[in-house]
This record gives C-alpha cells, sequence and structure tokens, in this order.
C-alpha cells in the first residue's frame, strides 16, 4: 500500500466492518459508538495527512526481523491459546458480574430499557468519570501541543508572539 | 481543486448541502443524546454527532467563513453555564437517590422512581460537553498552518 | 475458540504495524487497529448463541441475554482510544512541523 491516504481509509473500512460485526453480536449500543467514533477518528486522521508528504519506497525487509516477528506470533498465539481454554466456550458466557446486575437492579425490566446503559450510569458511574477525564486531558494536551505561542526554535525569532 | 487558498472552504454544491443538512445532523445528535433511556445511543454517541455537525460546517465553509460568521460570545456562554447546569442537575439526582428508599445500601443509585427525566438531562450535558471538546480538536487540527521550512 | 483465536490475531496485526512501521501515521493506525481487537475480544467474550441484545422489549430473563457488562466496558475504551488517536495524531502534526518529515529515521537522523 503505498498512499497513506489509502492507507487511512482502509482503517475506516475496518473500523465500520468492526461496526457491523458488534450489531450481529448483539450490541446494538456499541455498534453506534464506533460507527461515530469510526467517522470522526477518520477526519482527524485524513486531517493529519492531507497535503502532508507522500510515502517513500521503504526497504527494510530484512530475513532475521520477518524470523523475529513470526517467532513473537507463534508464541503469542500458542500462548494465547493455552490462556483460552481456560475461558467459557464461545457462545456461553459467564455472565457471573452482568447476571449480578440485571439480577439486582435492571431486571425490574420496564419495556424498552437499554440495560449496558443503565449499568453505567447506576454501577459503573466511576468508570464513567475517569473516562470523562481521559477524554479531556486528551482534549487539553492536544489544544497545549497545537498552540501557536511558545513555540521558539520552530520558526523565525518571535514569529509564535 | 489545489489552487484554491487553503481555509476558503468548498464548492458552491457543497455548500448549499451543507447548509440544508447541518442542522438535520445537529437535531439527529440530540435526538440521539436523549433518547439513551431506551435506545442504543447515548450521550457520548450523541456529542460526537453534533460535533460532526460542526466540522461539516468548517468543512464546508471553510474555517474563515466560521470564524467571521458564528458569534464567539455563544460558544464560551454555554461552557460556562453547562458546568453548574452539570452539577445541579447531579445534585438533583443525588438528592432523589436519599429521599430513595435504601438507595445507597448496597444497592446502587436508582433513579426508577424519578422517571427518566434526570437521566436524559444528564446525557445531554454529556453530549455537550463532548461535542465541545471534539469541536475544539477539530478546530485546532485545522488551525494548524502548513509550512515546511 | 476460534473466534478469540482470529480476533488475537487481529491484534497481532495492529501490534505488528506498529512495531515494524516507519511512518507515523501507520504507527498510529497499528495501536487503533490493536484496539478495535481489544474491543471485538471483550465483545465475544460476552456473547450468547442465539442471545439478544441487552435491550428489554418486554420483562425478559436474564438467561436468554448476551452479557452486558463487557459491552458497557468497551463503551468506555472505544472513548478513550478515540482520545489517545487524536492526541496521537496532534502529536505527528507536531512532529511534521519540526522536520518535515514523517518518517521516524529521518526525524532522528535530523535530530542532531
Amino acid at each position: 500500500m503505498r498512499d497513506l491516504l489509502a492507507a487511512v481509509v482502509a482503517v475506516g473500512a475496518v473500523g465500520l466492518t468492526l461496526s457491523v460485526a458488534f450489531l450481529i453480536l448483539g450490541a446494538p449500543d456499541l455498534a453506534v459508538a464506533q460507527l461515530v467514533v469510526e467517522i470522526i477518528c477518520l477526519v482527524i486522521l485524513v486531517r493529519t495527512t492531507l497535503s502532508r508528504d507522500r510515502v517513500d519506497a521503504w526497504g527494510m525487509r530484512s530475513d532475521a526481523a520477518a524470523a523475529c516477528a513470526a517467532a513473537f506470533a507463534a508464541a503469542f498465539l500458542l500462548t494465547a491459546a493455552a490462556a483460552m481454554r481456560a475461558l467459557p466456550p464461545f457462545g456461553a458466557p459467564l455472565m457471573r458480574l452482568g447476571g449480578v446486575y440485571l439480577a439486582r437492579g435492571a431486571a425490574g425490566g420496564k419495556a424498552g430499557l437499554n440495560v449496558v446503559g443503565k449499568i453505567i450510569g447506576n454501577y459503573r458511574a466511576y468508570d464513567a468519570l475517569g473516562e470523562a477525564t481521559i477524554l479531556f486531558a486528551a482534549v487539553m494536551g492536544v489544544l497545549a501541543l497545537l498552540r501557536k505561542v511558545g513555540v521558539k526554535d520552530d520558526g523565525g525569532a518571535g514569529r509564535g508572539r | 481543486m489545489r489552487d484554491r487558498r487553503p481555509g476558503e472552504g468548498m464548492t458552491l454544491t457543497v455548500r448549499t448541502i451543507t447548509r440544508l443538512t447541518a442542522g438535520l445532523i445537529l437535531l439527529f445528535g440530540f435526538s440521539i443524546a436523549i433518547e439513551a433511556h431506551g435506545a442504543p445511543g447515548g450521550g457520548f454517541a450523541g456529542g460526537v454527532i453534533i460535533a460532526l455537525a460542526f466540522i461539516h460546517l468548517i468543512l464546508g465553509f471553510g474555517k474563515r467563513a466560521c470564524r467571521r460568521n458564528l458569534s464567539r460570545t455563544f460558544p464560551s456562554f454555554a461552557a460556562r453555564l453547562d458546568a453548574p447546569l452539570l452539577i445541579s442537575v447531579a445534585m438533583a439526582a443525588l438528592l432523589c437517590a436519599f429521599t430513595a428508599h435504601s438507595a445507597l445500601a448496597g444497592r446502587g443509585l436508582d433513579m426508577e422512581p424519578y422517571g427518566a427525566l434526570l437521566e436524559e438531562a444528564l446525557q445531554l450535558f454529556v453530549a455537550v460537553t463532548v461535542a465541545a471538546g471534539l469541536v475544539a480538536i477539530f478546530s485546532g487540527l485545522a488551525a494548524m498552518r502548513i509550512d515546511r521550512r | 475458540m476460534t473466534a478469540y483465536l482470529l480476533a488475537s490475531l487481529l491484534f497481532l496485526v495492529g501490534i505488528y504495524s506498529a512495531a515494524t512501521k516507519r511512518n507515523l501515521i501507520k504507527i498510529i493506525i497499528g495501536l487503533g487497529i490493536s484496539g478495535y481487537a481489544i474491543n471485538l475480544f471483550f465483545v465475544l467474550l460476552g456473547y450468547r448463541a442465539g442471545g439478544r441484545a441487552p435491550i428489554f422489549p418486554e420483562a425478559l430473563a436474564a438467561g436468554e441475554m448476551v452479557d452486558p457488562l463487557p459491552q458497557a466496558l468497551v463503551l468506555m475504551f472505544i472513548v478513550v482510544g478515540l482520545g489517545a488517536t487524536s492526541l496521537l495524531s496532534a502529536l505527528a502534526v507536531r512532529l511534521y512541523e519540526k522536520h518535515g518529515t514523517f518518517d521516524v529515521r529521518r526525524m532522528r537522523r535530523l535530530r542532531g
């Protein structure tokens, strides 16, 4: 894949396919969130890569590196397969904590109740707080990185003032 | 395409379509944010859609026109109003929880007897804050000038 | 089991891209793909065969539903991944302004 923009669009396609996979796996909440997040990630990445440099030809294929990568992949997959023996089989979840939440609170179940939103709002509110904190720390980081004032050694003298 | 000056926006077709659809996208974002009680969606997804409406405007009309025409006082006013409103909604929710039966005794916070109103207000404020943050990120990226030495 | 292994294969693809590419944007994309793989793995863990989405259409027993807890956790991680991607791309833009390239090696060489 020679072009950087093609890579960005391809990762957008991966994200949209993941959204469809969430929809099939019974998670419409996640499908909506993944869809919108993918679109905004695509916009940000395209804005980053557009009209910047074209990709050079890569020439670092060496046999040793490929062998190292293959060995690492094989070791990772073997370890993962050994660890996944202990998991419940696919299609029959354990549902220990989720079952507790359902039995306690949300299973009083009026019609049309979104259980995922209920769990976040009622039992996992600190998670939501930490998530919002991380998101706004990221916003502050972006704005601090992209500000004009304070970049001393970039352009001419005193250009940023 | 390349010879236009940066920050000027796109062609007349794109501008017209943008003018027609941006309001609808904004409305859709608010509805996604509010209807989190019974449908998939929620404050975060709604906030991202609201931010996408504004990004749509910025991309279609160019950042200069947006800086000229969008007022500066309203976003800062909204940003200042948002935090106290959010805190007051949270306080109201906490008060309801205290008055509710055994709400804090290991059951988790249950806002069920007070309906979905508080929850929807909370989701709405989450949506507005998320949208503000994402528009800030995008306008920071869009305001960067690309200059190679 | 096969689905779990395929999700970890996707994770490996992302890690490979992040570890061996020299372009900063491709490194960001690789980290994003590994994040997708982790999300997918969590959702696969909570999947019930023939289960319904965790929205009560009427009064529904807990045994007929997909596990809602991994979905709540993954919803958090999607947001955090968005913040991470935007922060990384801001860093990449800043590095591009300083060095004039996205290439990591030439960046190191220009550093001096």
